[in-house]
Protein backbone atom coordinates (compact mmCIF):
# COMPACT_ATOMS: atom_id res chain seq x y z
CA UNK A 1 0.00 0.00 0.00
CA UNK A 2 2.60 2.29 0.73
CA UNK A 3 4.40 1.83 -2.23
CA UNK A 4 1.04 2.40 -4.09
CA UNK A 5 1.44 5.92 -2.52
CA UNK A 6 5.12 6.57 -3.31
CA UNK A 7 4.61 5.57 -6.96
CA UNK A 8 1.57 7.66 -7.51
CA UNK A 9 3.42 10.65 -5.80
CA UNK A 10 6.05 9.85 -8.36
CA UNK A 11 3.63 10.06 -11.27
CA UNK A 12 1.96 12.80 -10.17
CA UNK A 13 5.06 14.75 -9.59
CA UNK A 14 6.27 14.00 -12.70
CA UNK A 15 2.96 14.96 -14.61
CA UNK A 16 3.04 18.21 -13.40
CA UNK A 17 6.77 19.17 -14.40
CA UNK A 18 5.64 18.04 -17.85
CA UNK A 19 2.30 19.88 -17.78
CA UNK A 20 5.04 22.99 -16.72
CA UNK A 21 8.02 22.42 -19.65
CA UNK A 22 4.56 21.94 -22.24
CA UNK A 23 3.23 25.20 -21.14
CA UNK A 24 6.43 26.74 -21.37
CA UNK A 25 6.61 25.32 -24.78
CA UNK A 26 3.70 26.21 -25.81
CA UNK A 27 4.39 29.63 -24.49
CA UNK A 28 7.69 30.56 -26.26
CA UNK A 29 5.82 29.28 -29.58
CA UNK A 30 2.88 32.04 -29.14
CA UNK A 31 5.69 34.51 -28.10
CA UNK A 32 7.55 34.06 -31.34
CA UNK A 33 4.15 33.54 -33.19
CA UNK A 34 3.01 36.54 -31.73
CA UNK A 35 6.04 38.86 -32.69
CA UNK A 36 6.01 37.37 -36.32
CA UNK A 37 2.35 38.12 -36.96
CA UNK A 38 2.92 41.74 -34.86
CA UNK A 39 5.27 42.80 -37.92
CA UNK A 40 2.24 42.72 -40.46
CA UNK A 41 -0.71 45.36 -40.64
CA UNK A 42 -2.82 42.63 -40.90
CA UNK A 43 -2.12 40.16 -38.56
CA UNK A 44 -0.45 42.20 -35.88
CA UNK A 45 -3.72 42.58 -33.38
CA UNK A 46 -4.02 39.07 -33.02
CA UNK A 47 -0.48 38.57 -32.59
CA UNK A 48 -0.45 40.69 -29.77
CA UNK A 49 -3.24 38.34 -28.45
CA UNK A 50 -1.22 35.40 -29.39
CA UNK A 51 1.74 36.42 -26.93
CA UNK A 52 -0.43 38.00 -24.38
CA UNK A 53 -2.30 33.75 -24.33
CA UNK A 54 1.12 32.66 -24.66
CA UNK A 55 2.23 34.90 -21.15
CA UNK A 56 -1.68 33.63 -19.38
CA UNK A 57 -0.76 30.17 -19.85
CA UNK A 58 2.90 30.05 -18.63
CA UNK A 59 1.74 32.21 -15.64
CA UNK A 60 -0.96 30.14 -14.91
CA UNK A 61 1.34 26.83 -14.87
CA UNK A 62 4.26 28.37 -12.81
CA UNK A 63 1.62 29.07 -10.22
CA UNK A 64 0.01 25.65 -10.54
CA UNK A 65 2.66 23.62 -11.45
CA UNK A 66 6.28 24.83 -10.60
CA UNK A 67 8.24 23.33 -8.13
CA UNK A 68 11.62 24.24 -6.47
CA UNK A 69 13.74 21.47 -4.99
CA UNK A 70 9.99 19.83 -4.50
CA UNK A 71 8.35 22.51 -2.92
CA UNK A 72 5.04 23.62 -4.53
CA UNK A 73 4.62 27.31 -4.67
CA UNK A 74 3.31 28.88 -1.45
CA UNK A 75 1.97 32.31 -0.65
CA UNK A 76 -0.18 31.84 -3.63
CA UNK A 77 -3.14 34.24 -2.66
CA UNK A 78 -0.64 37.03 -2.04
CA UNK A 79 1.01 36.00 -5.44
CA UNK A 80 -2.88 36.13 -6.82
CA UNK A 81 -3.36 39.52 -4.73
CA UNK A 82 -0.73 41.10 -5.85
CA UNK A 83 -1.60 40.41 -9.97
CA UNK A 84 -4.69 41.70 -9.76
CA UNK A 85 -2.98 44.79 -7.91
CA UNK A 86 -0.84 45.02 -11.09
CA UNK A 87 -3.63 44.56 -13.29
CA UNK A 88 -5.84 46.89 -12.04
CA UNK A 89 -3.53 49.76 -12.38
CA UNK A 90 -1.63 48.71 -15.43
CA UNK A 91 -4.92 48.60 -17.57
CA UNK A 92 -6.23 51.67 -16.05
CA UNK A 93 -3.10 53.19 -16.79
CA UNK A 94 -2.51 51.75 -20.27
CA UNK A 95 -6.41 52.53 -21.26
CA UNK A 96 -6.76 56.19 -19.75
CA UNK A 97 -3.51 57.53 -21.57
CA UNK A 98 -3.67 59.72 -24.17
CA UNK A 99 -2.35 58.47 -27.43
CA UNK A 100 0.38 61.35 -27.66
CA UNK A 101 1.69 60.22 -24.51
CA UNK A 102 2.63 56.47 -25.70
CA UNK A 103 5.94 56.27 -25.83
CA UNK A 104 6.92 57.12 -22.12
CA UNK A 105 4.16 54.75 -21.19
CA UNK A 106 5.59 51.94 -22.99
CA UNK A 107 9.06 53.03 -21.03
CA UNK A 108 7.12 53.15 -17.92
CA UNK A 109 5.96 49.39 -18.12
CA UNK A 110 9.46 48.49 -19.57
CA UNK A 111 11.52 50.32 -16.25
CA UNK A 112 9.04 47.81 -14.43
CA UNK A 113 9.86 44.88 -15.81
CA UNK A 114 13.22 45.78 -15.37
CA UNK A 115 12.55 46.87 -11.92
CA UNK A 116 11.04 43.11 -11.02
CA UNK A 117 14.52 41.93 -13.06
CA UNK A 118 16.11 44.10 -10.09
CA UNK A 119 14.39 42.66 -7.10
CA UNK A 120 14.42 38.54 -7.94
CA UNK A 121 18.08 39.18 -8.07
CA UNK A 122 18.58 40.88 -4.64
CA UNK A 123 15.70 38.03 -3.51
CA UNK A 124 17.72 35.08 -5.07
CA UNK A 125 21.60 35.84 -4.47
CA UNK A 126 21.57 34.61 -0.58
CA UNK A 127 19.71 31.37 -1.74
CA UNK A 128 22.92 30.54 -4.59
CA UNK A 129 22.82 26.69 -4.29
CA UNK A 130 25.37 26.19 -1.38
CA UNK A 131 26.63 22.93 -3.48
CA UNK A 132 27.95 25.23 -6.03
CA UNK A 133 29.30 27.67 -4.41
CA UNK A 134 31.45 24.58 -2.47
CA UNK A 135 32.51 23.13 -5.52
CA UNK A 136 33.54 26.26 -7.87
CA UNK A 137 33.56 29.61 -4.85
CA UNK A 138 31.41 32.50 -6.13
CA UNK A 139 32.79 31.80 -9.84
CA UNK A 140 29.75 29.96 -11.21
CA UNK A 141 27.04 30.78 -13.44
CA UNK A 142 24.04 31.24 -11.20
CA UNK A 143 26.32 34.42 -9.23
CA UNK A 144 26.94 35.74 -12.79
CA UNK A 145 23.15 35.68 -14.13
CA UNK A 146 22.21 37.41 -10.37
CA UNK A 147 24.70 39.96 -10.86
CA UNK A 148 23.93 40.94 -14.37
CA UNK A 149 20.68 40.50 -13.97
CA UNK A 150 20.64 43.12 -11.02
CA UNK A 151 22.93 45.41 -12.71
CA UNK A 152 20.98 45.85 -16.08
CA UNK A 153 17.44 45.60 -14.27
CA UNK A 154 18.61 48.01 -12.13
CA UNK A 155 19.82 50.46 -15.21
CA UNK A 156 16.67 49.76 -17.18
CA UNK A 157 14.57 50.59 -14.49
CA UNK A 158 16.18 54.06 -13.86
CA UNK A 159 17.03 54.68 -17.06
CA UNK A 160 13.26 54.30 -18.23
CA UNK A 161 11.94 56.07 -15.30
CA UNK A 162 13.73 59.52 -16.48
CA UNK A 163 13.22 58.36 -20.26
CA UNK A 164 9.24 58.24 -19.03
CA UNK A 165 9.70 61.97 -17.37
CA UNK A 166 11.86 63.36 -20.30
CA UNK A 167 9.24 62.54 -22.71
CA UNK A 168 6.50 63.53 -19.90
CA UNK A 169 8.37 67.04 -19.60
CA UNK A 170 8.97 67.19 -15.97
CA UNK A 171 12.77 66.17 -15.85
CA UNK A 172 15.10 68.73 -18.37
CA UNK A 173 18.42 67.21 -20.44
CA UNK A 174 21.38 67.86 -17.98
CA UNK A 175 24.67 67.99 -20.39
CA UNK A 176 28.15 67.99 -19.21
CA UNK A 177 30.89 66.70 -20.59
CA UNK A 178 31.76 65.47 -16.95
CA UNK A 179 28.85 63.27 -17.11
CA UNK A 180 30.11 61.69 -19.95
CA UNK A 181 33.27 60.51 -17.36
CA UNK A 182 31.59 59.77 -14.37
CA UNK A 183 29.38 57.46 -16.59
CA UNK A 184 32.44 55.53 -17.72
CA UNK A 185 33.93 55.97 -13.98
CA UNK A 186 30.06 53.91 -13.27
CA UNK A 187 30.08 50.97 -15.14
CA UNK A 188 33.70 50.43 -14.66
CA UNK A 189 32.68 50.13 -10.92
CA UNK A 190 29.73 47.98 -11.75
CA UNK A 191 31.66 45.35 -13.53
CA UNK A 192 34.47 45.71 -10.48
CA UNK A 193 31.56 44.75 -8.45
CA UNK A 194 30.46 41.77 -10.54
CA UNK A 195 34.23 40.68 -10.75
CA UNK A 196 35.15 41.57 -7.15
CA UNK A 197 32.03 39.33 -6.06
CA UNK A 198 32.51 36.30 -8.02
CA UNK A 199 36.62 36.24 -7.06
CA UNK A 200 35.53 35.92 -3.55
CA UNK A 201 35.71 32.11 -3.53
CA UNK A 202 34.16 29.68 -1.08
CA UNK A 203 32.28 32.15 1.25
CA UNK A 204 28.19 32.32 2.37
CA UNK A 205 26.68 34.79 -0.11
CA UNK A 206 24.58 35.90 2.97
CA UNK A 207 27.86 37.99 4.14
CA UNK A 208 28.13 39.75 1.40
CA UNK A 209 24.71 41.23 0.58
CA UNK A 210 25.83 45.08 1.52
CA UNK A 211 27.94 44.44 -1.64
CA UNK A 212 24.79 43.37 -3.94
CA UNK A 213 23.00 46.53 -2.05
CA UNK A 214 25.89 48.75 -3.26
CA UNK A 215 25.56 47.37 -6.60
CA UNK A 216 21.87 48.03 -6.64
CA UNK A 217 22.18 51.56 -5.62
CA UNK A 218 25.28 52.27 -8.29
CA UNK A 219 23.43 50.60 -11.32
CA UNK A 220 20.43 52.60 -10.02
CA UNK A 221 22.37 55.96 -10.55
CA UNK A 222 24.55 54.35 -13.14
CA UNK A 223 20.73 54.29 -14.96
CA UNK A 224 19.60 57.67 -14.06
CA UNK A 225 22.86 59.37 -15.17
CA UNK A 226 23.23 57.03 -18.66
CA UNK A 227 19.46 58.43 -19.54
CA UNK A 228 20.35 62.00 -18.17
CA UNK A 229 22.53 63.80 -20.71
CA UNK A 230 20.88 62.27 -23.95
CA UNK A 231 18.63 64.70 -25.89
CA UNK A 232 14.49 64.62 -26.59
CA UNK A 233 15.31 63.63 -30.59
CA UNK A 234 17.15 60.47 -29.11
CA UNK A 235 14.38 59.26 -26.73
CA UNK A 236 13.07 56.94 -28.91
CA UNK A 237 16.13 54.89 -29.31
CA UNK A 238 16.62 55.16 -25.72
CA UNK A 239 13.52 53.77 -24.80
CA UNK A 240 14.57 51.09 -27.18
CA UNK A 241 17.82 49.96 -25.95
CA UNK A 242 16.29 49.96 -22.67
CA UNK A 243 13.73 47.49 -23.66
CA UNK A 244 16.32 44.88 -24.93
CA UNK A 245 17.53 45.81 -22.01
CA UNK A 246 14.57 44.22 -19.88
CA UNK A 247 14.49 41.53 -22.40
CA UNK A 248 18.18 40.39 -21.62
CA UNK A 249 17.49 41.28 -17.67
CA UNK A 250 14.72 38.70 -17.87
CA UNK A 251 16.68 36.01 -19.41
CA UNK A 252 19.24 36.17 -16.76
CA UNK A 253 16.40 35.33 -14.66
CA UNK A 254 15.46 32.70 -17.05
CA UNK A 255 18.84 31.33 -16.96
CA UNK A 256 19.05 31.25 -12.91
CA UNK A 257 15.77 29.29 -12.97
CA UNK A 258 16.22 27.09 -16.00
CA UNK A 259 13.17 28.38 -17.48
CA UNK A 260 13.07 28.12 -21.18
CA UNK A 261 10.12 30.91 -21.11
CA UNK A 262 11.64 33.15 -19.59
CA UNK A 263 14.95 32.63 -21.64
CA UNK A 264 12.79 32.51 -24.90
CA UNK A 265 11.13 35.62 -24.02
CA UNK A 266 14.01 37.60 -22.56
CA UNK A 267 16.80 36.81 -25.55
CA UNK A 268 13.93 37.05 -28.42
CA UNK A 269 13.19 40.53 -26.98
CA UNK A 270 16.49 41.26 -26.29
CA UNK A 271 18.18 40.39 -30.01
CA UNK A 272 15.06 42.06 -31.13
CA UNK A 273 15.03 45.15 -29.43
CA UNK A 274 18.69 45.76 -30.54
CA UNK A 275 17.82 45.44 -34.10
CA UNK A 276 15.15 47.52 -33.60
CA UNK A 277 17.06 50.11 -32.29
CA UNK A 278 19.69 50.16 -35.02
CA UNK A 279 16.59 50.53 -37.68
CA UNK A 280 15.66 53.77 -35.29
CA UNK A 281 19.38 54.90 -35.28
CA UNK A 282 20.02 53.95 -39.71
CA UNK A 283 16.25 56.11 -40.12
CA UNK A 284 18.09 58.96 -38.16
CA UNK A 285 21.40 58.47 -39.63
CA UNK A 286 23.20 58.05 -36.15
CA UNK A 287 25.36 55.67 -34.99
CA UNK A 288 24.25 54.06 -31.32
CA UNK A 289 27.19 55.00 -29.70
CA UNK A 290 26.79 58.81 -30.65
CA UNK A 291 23.52 58.34 -29.39
CA UNK A 292 24.73 56.98 -25.66
CA UNK A 293 28.26 59.00 -25.47
CA UNK A 294 27.11 62.47 -27.34
CA UNK A 295 24.86 64.37 -25.81
CA UNK A 296 22.20 65.62 -28.84
CA UNK A 297 21.34 69.48 -29.20
CA UNK A 298 22.77 71.14 -26.06
CA UNK A 299 26.09 72.67 -26.79
CA UNK A 300 26.64 72.94 -30.94
CA UNK A 301 23.87 74.62 -32.73
CA UNK A 302 25.33 74.91 -36.40
CA UNK A 303 27.30 77.75 -38.25
CA UNK A 304 25.65 80.41 -38.27
CA UNK A 305 24.34 82.13 -41.22
CA UNK A 306 22.62 84.80 -43.42
CA UNK A 307 18.76 84.38 -41.97
CA UNK A 308 16.58 86.32 -44.41
CA UNK A 309 13.27 87.42 -42.94
CA UNK A 310 10.56 85.52 -41.61
CA UNK A 311 7.36 86.08 -43.99
CA UNK A 312 4.23 85.68 -41.96
CA UNK A 313 0.99 84.81 -43.45
CA UNK A 314 -2.43 84.60 -42.87
CA UNK A 315 -5.02 81.90 -42.73
CA UNK A 316 -7.04 83.26 -45.59
CA UNK A 317 -4.13 83.69 -47.67
CA UNK A 318 -3.00 80.27 -46.89
CA UNK A 319 -6.27 78.26 -47.56
CA UNK A 320 -6.39 80.17 -51.30
CA UNK A 321 -2.79 78.43 -51.46
CA UNK A 322 -3.90 75.40 -50.66
CA UNK A 323 -6.88 75.01 -52.46
CA UNK A 324 -5.82 76.11 -55.83
CA UNK A 325 -3.22 73.97 -55.60
CA UNK A 326 -2.99 70.43 -57.76
CA UNK A 327 -0.49 68.62 -55.10
CA UNK A 328 -0.05 69.42 -51.29
CA UNK A 329 1.86 67.18 -49.00
CA UNK A 330 1.15 67.48 -45.33
CA UNK A 331 4.52 67.20 -43.14
CA UNK A 332 3.27 66.47 -39.35
CA UNK A 333 5.26 66.49 -36.55
CA UNK A 334 5.17 66.10 -32.48
CA UNK A 335 3.59 69.72 -32.41
CA UNK A 336 0.10 68.07 -34.44
CA UNK A 337 0.11 65.43 -31.80
CA UNK A 338 0.46 67.71 -28.50
CA UNK A 339 -2.26 70.23 -29.90
CA UNK A 340 -4.65 67.15 -30.68
CA UNK A 341 -5.35 68.76 -34.12
CA UNK A 342 -4.47 64.92 -36.07
CA UNK A 343 -8.31 64.51 -37.05
CA UNK A 344 -8.62 68.47 -38.13
CA UNK A 345 -5.71 67.89 -40.59
CA UNK A 346 -7.72 65.05 -41.86
CA UNK A 347 -10.54 67.25 -42.12
CA UNK A 348 -8.59 69.60 -43.89
CA UNK A 349 -6.93 66.83 -46.23
CA UNK A 350 -10.83 65.38 -46.74
CA UNK A 351 -12.10 69.23 -47.96
CA UNK A 352 -8.75 69.89 -50.38
CA UNK A 353 -9.26 66.31 -51.69
CA UNK A 354 -13.06 67.05 -52.56
CA UNK A 355 -11.46 70.43 -54.25
CA UNK A 356 -9.38 68.43 -56.44
CA UNK A 357 -6.31 68.62 -54.53
CA UNK A 358 -3.96 65.97 -54.56
CA UNK A 359 -2.82 65.58 -50.44
CA UNK A 360 -0.32 62.93 -49.19
CA UNK A 361 1.40 62.71 -45.95
CA UNK A 362 4.86 62.67 -45.68
CA UNK A 363 6.16 60.45 -42.91
CA UNK A 364 9.17 61.10 -41.40
CA UNK A 365 10.96 57.37 -40.16
CA UNK A 366 10.95 59.41 -36.19
CA UNK A 367 8.21 62.11 -36.34
CA UNK A 368 6.75 62.44 -33.13
CA UNK A 369 8.85 60.75 -30.82
CA UNK A 370 8.79 57.39 -31.57
CA UNK A 371 9.33 55.76 -35.24
CA UNK A 372 5.58 54.81 -36.10
CA UNK A 373 4.00 57.20 -33.54
CA UNK A 374 2.85 59.31 -36.19
CA UNK A 375 1.29 56.50 -37.98
CA UNK A 376 -0.77 55.73 -35.03
CA UNK A 377 -1.42 58.99 -34.63
CA UNK A 378 -3.01 59.42 -38.25
CA UNK A 379 -4.31 56.05 -37.72
CA UNK A 380 -6.60 56.67 -34.91
CA UNK A 381 -8.40 60.12 -37.07
CA UNK A 382 -9.24 57.74 -39.79
CA UNK A 383 -6.57 58.81 -42.60
CA UNK A 384 -5.93 56.37 -44.83
CA UNK A 385 -3.17 54.04 -45.07
CA UNK A 386 -2.02 54.83 -49.05
CA UNK A 387 -1.74 58.54 -48.09
CA UNK A 388 0.60 58.13 -45.40
CA UNK A 389 3.97 58.27 -47.59
CA UNK A 390 7.70 57.61 -46.37
CA UNK A 391 9.69 60.58 -46.59
CA UNK A 392 12.04 59.01 -49.27
CA UNK A 393 9.18 58.31 -52.04
CA UNK A 394 8.31 62.19 -51.28
CA UNK A 395 11.33 63.41 -52.07
CA UNK A 396 11.95 61.29 -55.24
CA UNK A 397 9.01 63.99 -56.24
CA UNK A 398 8.77 67.02 -54.34
CA UNK A 399 9.73 69.43 -56.68
CA UNK A 400 6.22 69.07 -58.15
CA UNK A 401 4.67 69.56 -54.97
CA UNK A 402 2.81 73.00 -55.15
CA UNK A 403 2.42 73.48 -51.14
CA UNK A 404 4.34 71.50 -48.50
CA UNK A 405 2.12 71.70 -45.28
CA UNK A 406 4.51 71.49 -41.78
CA UNK A 407 2.27 71.12 -39.00
CA UNK A 408 4.26 71.51 -35.93
CA UNK A 409 7.73 69.51 -37.20
CA UNK A 410 11.12 70.90 -37.25
CA UNK A 411 13.87 69.01 -36.95
CA UNK A 412 12.67 66.41 -39.77
CA UNK A 413 12.18 69.41 -41.89
CA UNK A 414 15.75 71.12 -41.01
CA UNK A 415 17.88 71.75 -45.05
CA UNK A 416 20.62 71.98 -42.54
CA UNK A 417 20.55 67.71 -42.20
CA UNK A 418 21.95 68.34 -45.73
CA UNK A 419 24.11 71.26 -45.87
CA UNK A 420 25.23 72.33 -43.13
CA UNK A 421 27.92 69.82 -41.86
CA UNK A 422 29.01 71.83 -38.56
CA UNK A 423 25.05 71.01 -37.43
CA UNK A 424 24.19 68.03 -34.79
CA UNK A 425 21.44 67.16 -37.17
CA UNK A 426 23.71 66.60 -40.65
CA UNK A 427 23.21 63.37 -41.77
CA UNK A 428 19.48 62.60 -41.03
CA UNK A 429 17.58 61.99 -43.89
CA UNK A 430 14.69 64.58 -43.78
CA UNK A 431 11.65 65.47 -45.60
CA UNK A 432 12.85 68.23 -48.30
CA UNK A 433 9.99 70.69 -47.65
CA UNK A 434 12.58 73.33 -48.54
CA UNK A 435 12.61 72.13 -52.09
CA UNK A 436 8.85 72.19 -52.71
CA UNK A 437 7.23 75.55 -54.66
CA UNK A 438 5.52 76.67 -51.29
CA UNK A 439 6.00 76.03 -47.41
CA UNK A 440 3.55 76.97 -45.17
CA UNK A 441 4.59 76.49 -41.75
CA UNK A 442 2.14 76.15 -38.82
CA UNK A 443 3.98 76.69 -35.78
CA UNK A 444 3.52 78.29 -32.64
CA UNK A 445 6.33 80.73 -32.12
CA UNK A 446 10.02 80.63 -33.75
CA UNK A 447 11.67 78.48 -31.24
CA UNK A 448 13.75 75.79 -32.12
CA UNK A 449 12.53 71.95 -32.29
CA UNK A 450 13.22 69.52 -30.15
CA UNK A 451 17.16 68.89 -30.78
CA UNK A 452 17.84 72.75 -30.39
CA UNK A 453 19.03 73.24 -33.76
CA UNK A 454 18.00 76.92 -35.25
CA UNK A 455 15.75 75.76 -38.99
CA UNK A 456 16.90 77.75 -41.82
CA UNK A 457 13.60 76.81 -43.54
CA UNK A 458 11.50 79.11 -41.65
CA UNK A 459 13.52 81.87 -43.47
CA UNK A 460 13.55 80.73 -46.81
CA UNK A 461 12.09 82.69 -49.49
CA UNK A 462 9.28 80.63 -50.33
CA UNK A 463 8.43 79.64 -46.74
CA UNK A 464 5.63 81.24 -45.07
CA UNK A 465 4.80 81.14 -41.28
CA UNK A 466 1.12 80.71 -39.86
CA UNK A 467 1.59 81.00 -36.21
CA UNK A 468 -0.65 79.68 -33.74
CA UNK A 469 -1.30 76.89 -31.81
CA UNK A 470 -1.80 74.03 -34.37
CA UNK A 471 -5.27 72.91 -33.44
CA UNK A 472 -6.72 76.64 -34.17
CA UNK A 473 -4.52 77.11 -37.25
CA UNK A 474 -6.02 74.62 -39.32
CA UNK A 475 -9.44 74.96 -37.97
CA UNK A 476 -8.99 78.55 -39.17
CA UNK A 477 -7.87 76.73 -42.68
CA UNK A 478 -10.50 74.50 -42.86
CA UNK A 479 -13.40 77.28 -42.10
CA UNK A 480 -11.68 79.49 -44.53
CA UNK A 481 -11.65 76.96 -46.90
CA UNK A 482 -15.08 76.07 -46.91
CA UNK A 483 -16.37 79.55 -47.65
CA UNK A 484 -14.14 79.66 -50.51
CA UNK B 1 39.74 26.48 -20.13
CA UNK B 2 38.61 23.20 -18.72
CA UNK B 3 36.33 25.14 -17.05
CA UNK B 4 34.89 27.30 -19.86
CA UNK B 5 34.54 23.85 -22.25
CA UNK B 6 33.00 22.27 -18.80
CA UNK B 7 30.43 24.94 -18.91
CA UNK B 8 29.23 24.54 -22.50
CA UNK B 9 28.90 21.43 -22.12
CA UNK B 10 26.89 21.46 -18.97
CA UNK B 11 25.02 23.94 -20.83
CA UNK B 12 24.88 23.23 -24.67
CA UNK B 13 20.66 23.68 -24.49
CA UNK B 14 20.50 26.92 -22.87
CA UNK B 15 23.54 27.90 -25.22
CA UNK B 16 21.82 26.47 -28.27
CA UNK B 17 18.27 28.14 -27.19
CA UNK B 18 19.73 31.76 -26.86
CA UNK B 19 21.79 31.15 -29.97
CA UNK B 20 18.42 30.39 -31.91
CA UNK B 21 16.53 33.03 -29.91
CA UNK B 22 18.76 35.75 -30.79
CA UNK B 23 18.78 34.81 -34.82
CA UNK B 24 15.05 34.51 -34.88
CA UNK B 25 14.32 37.59 -33.02
CA UNK B 26 16.69 39.51 -35.63
CA UNK B 27 14.82 37.35 -38.19
CA UNK B 28 10.95 38.18 -36.77
CA UNK B 29 11.86 41.98 -36.98
CA UNK B 30 13.97 42.81 -39.93
CA UNK B 31 10.98 42.62 -42.41
CA UNK B 32 8.79 44.53 -40.64
CA UNK B 33 7.62 48.38 -41.86
CA UNK B 34 7.92 51.36 -39.88
CA UNK B 35 4.22 51.80 -39.62
CA UNK B 36 4.71 48.66 -36.80
CA UNK B 37 7.73 50.21 -35.39
CA UNK B 38 6.15 51.43 -32.44
CA UNK B 39 3.07 48.35 -31.65
CA UNK B 40 6.28 46.49 -32.38
CA UNK B 41 8.19 48.17 -29.64
CA UNK B 42 5.47 47.95 -27.02
CA UNK B 43 4.50 44.16 -27.60
CA UNK B 44 7.82 43.22 -27.54
CA UNK B 45 7.89 45.14 -24.27
CA UNK B 46 4.74 43.23 -22.73
CA UNK B 47 6.78 39.97 -24.01
CA UNK B 48 9.64 40.65 -21.54
CA UNK B 49 7.20 40.81 -19.03
CA UNK B 50 8.00 37.09 -18.79
CA UNK B 51 10.12 38.22 -15.39
CA UNK B 52 6.69 37.90 -13.82
CA UNK B 53 7.57 33.99 -13.80
CA UNK B 54 10.53 34.46 -11.94
CA UNK B 55 9.37 36.93 -9.72
CA UNK B 56 6.02 34.50 -9.20
CA UNK B 57 8.91 31.88 -8.70
CA UNK B 58 10.55 34.12 -5.65
CA UNK B 59 7.61 34.75 -4.06
CA UNK B 60 6.33 31.32 -4.03
CA UNK B 61 9.14 30.37 -1.44
CA UNK B 62 9.59 33.52 -0.01
CA UNK B 63 9.20 33.11 4.00
CA UNK B 64 10.23 36.05 5.77
CA UNK B 65 8.71 39.43 5.77
CA UNK B 66 11.17 40.97 3.88
CA UNK B 67 11.28 38.57 1.42
CA UNK B 68 7.75 38.59 0.83
CA UNK B 69 7.47 42.50 0.70
CA UNK B 70 10.10 42.63 -2.05
CA UNK B 71 8.64 39.29 -3.77
CA UNK B 72 4.76 41.21 -3.39
CA UNK B 73 6.46 44.57 -4.97
CA UNK B 74 8.36 42.29 -8.01
CA UNK B 75 5.08 40.49 -9.06
CA UNK B 76 3.20 44.23 -9.29
CA UNK B 77 5.59 45.48 -10.92
CA UNK B 78 6.14 41.99 -13.29
CA UNK B 79 2.40 42.37 -13.97
CA UNK B 80 1.90 45.92 -14.44
CA UNK B 81 4.65 45.17 -17.16
CA UNK B 82 2.89 42.34 -18.70
CA UNK B 83 -0.73 43.91 -18.57
CA UNK B 84 0.24 47.72 -19.42
CA UNK B 85 2.25 46.41 -22.33
CA UNK B 86 -0.28 43.83 -24.00
CA UNK B 87 -3.31 46.50 -23.46
CA UNK B 88 -1.29 49.89 -24.61
CA UNK B 89 -0.61 47.77 -27.55
CA UNK B 90 -4.02 46.35 -28.72
CA UNK B 91 -4.88 49.88 -27.98
CA UNK B 92 -2.46 51.11 -30.73
CA UNK B 93 -3.35 48.44 -33.55
CA UNK B 94 -7.30 48.66 -32.76
CA UNK B 95 -7.12 52.21 -34.51
CA UNK B 96 -5.30 50.54 -37.62
CA UNK B 97 -7.82 47.60 -37.60
CA UNK B 98 -10.84 50.06 -37.48
CA UNK B 99 -9.02 51.72 -40.94
CA UNK B 100 -8.14 48.84 -42.91
CA UNK B 101 -12.22 47.21 -42.18
CA UNK B 102 -13.22 50.38 -44.14
CA UNK B 103 -11.28 50.26 -46.79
Amino acid sequence: MNELITLKETIEFTLGESVLEISYVVASVLFILGLRMLSHPDTARRGNIWAAVGMGIAIVATILFHKMEGEPIGNVGYIIAAMVLGTIIGWIVALRVKMTAMPQLVSFFNGMGGGAAALISIMEFPHISQSLVQQYGMLNGQVLSILLALMIGSVSFAGSMVAFGKLDGWIKDITTPLLRYINIALLVVLVGFIVYIMSLGSINPKDVMYLVYIMFAVALVYGVLFVMPIGGADMPVVISLLNSFTGLAAAMGGFLYHNQAMITGGILVGSAGTILTILMCKAMNRSLVNVIIGAFGGQASGAEKEKGAVKETTSTDAAIMLNYSRKVIIIPGYGLAVAQAQHLAHELDKLLEENGVEVKYAIHPVAGRMPGHMNVLLAESDVPYDKLVESEEINEDIENVDVAVVIGANDVVNPAAEDDPSSPLYGMPIVKANKAKNTIVLKRGMGKGYAAVENYLFYDDNTKMLFGDAKSSLQELVNEIKQL
Amino acid sequence: MEEILEFFYTNKEIIFIVILSVFLGVEVISNVPAVLHTPLMSGANAIHGVVIIGAIIVMGHASTTSTMILGFIAVVLGTLNVVGGFVVTDRMLEMFRKKSKKK
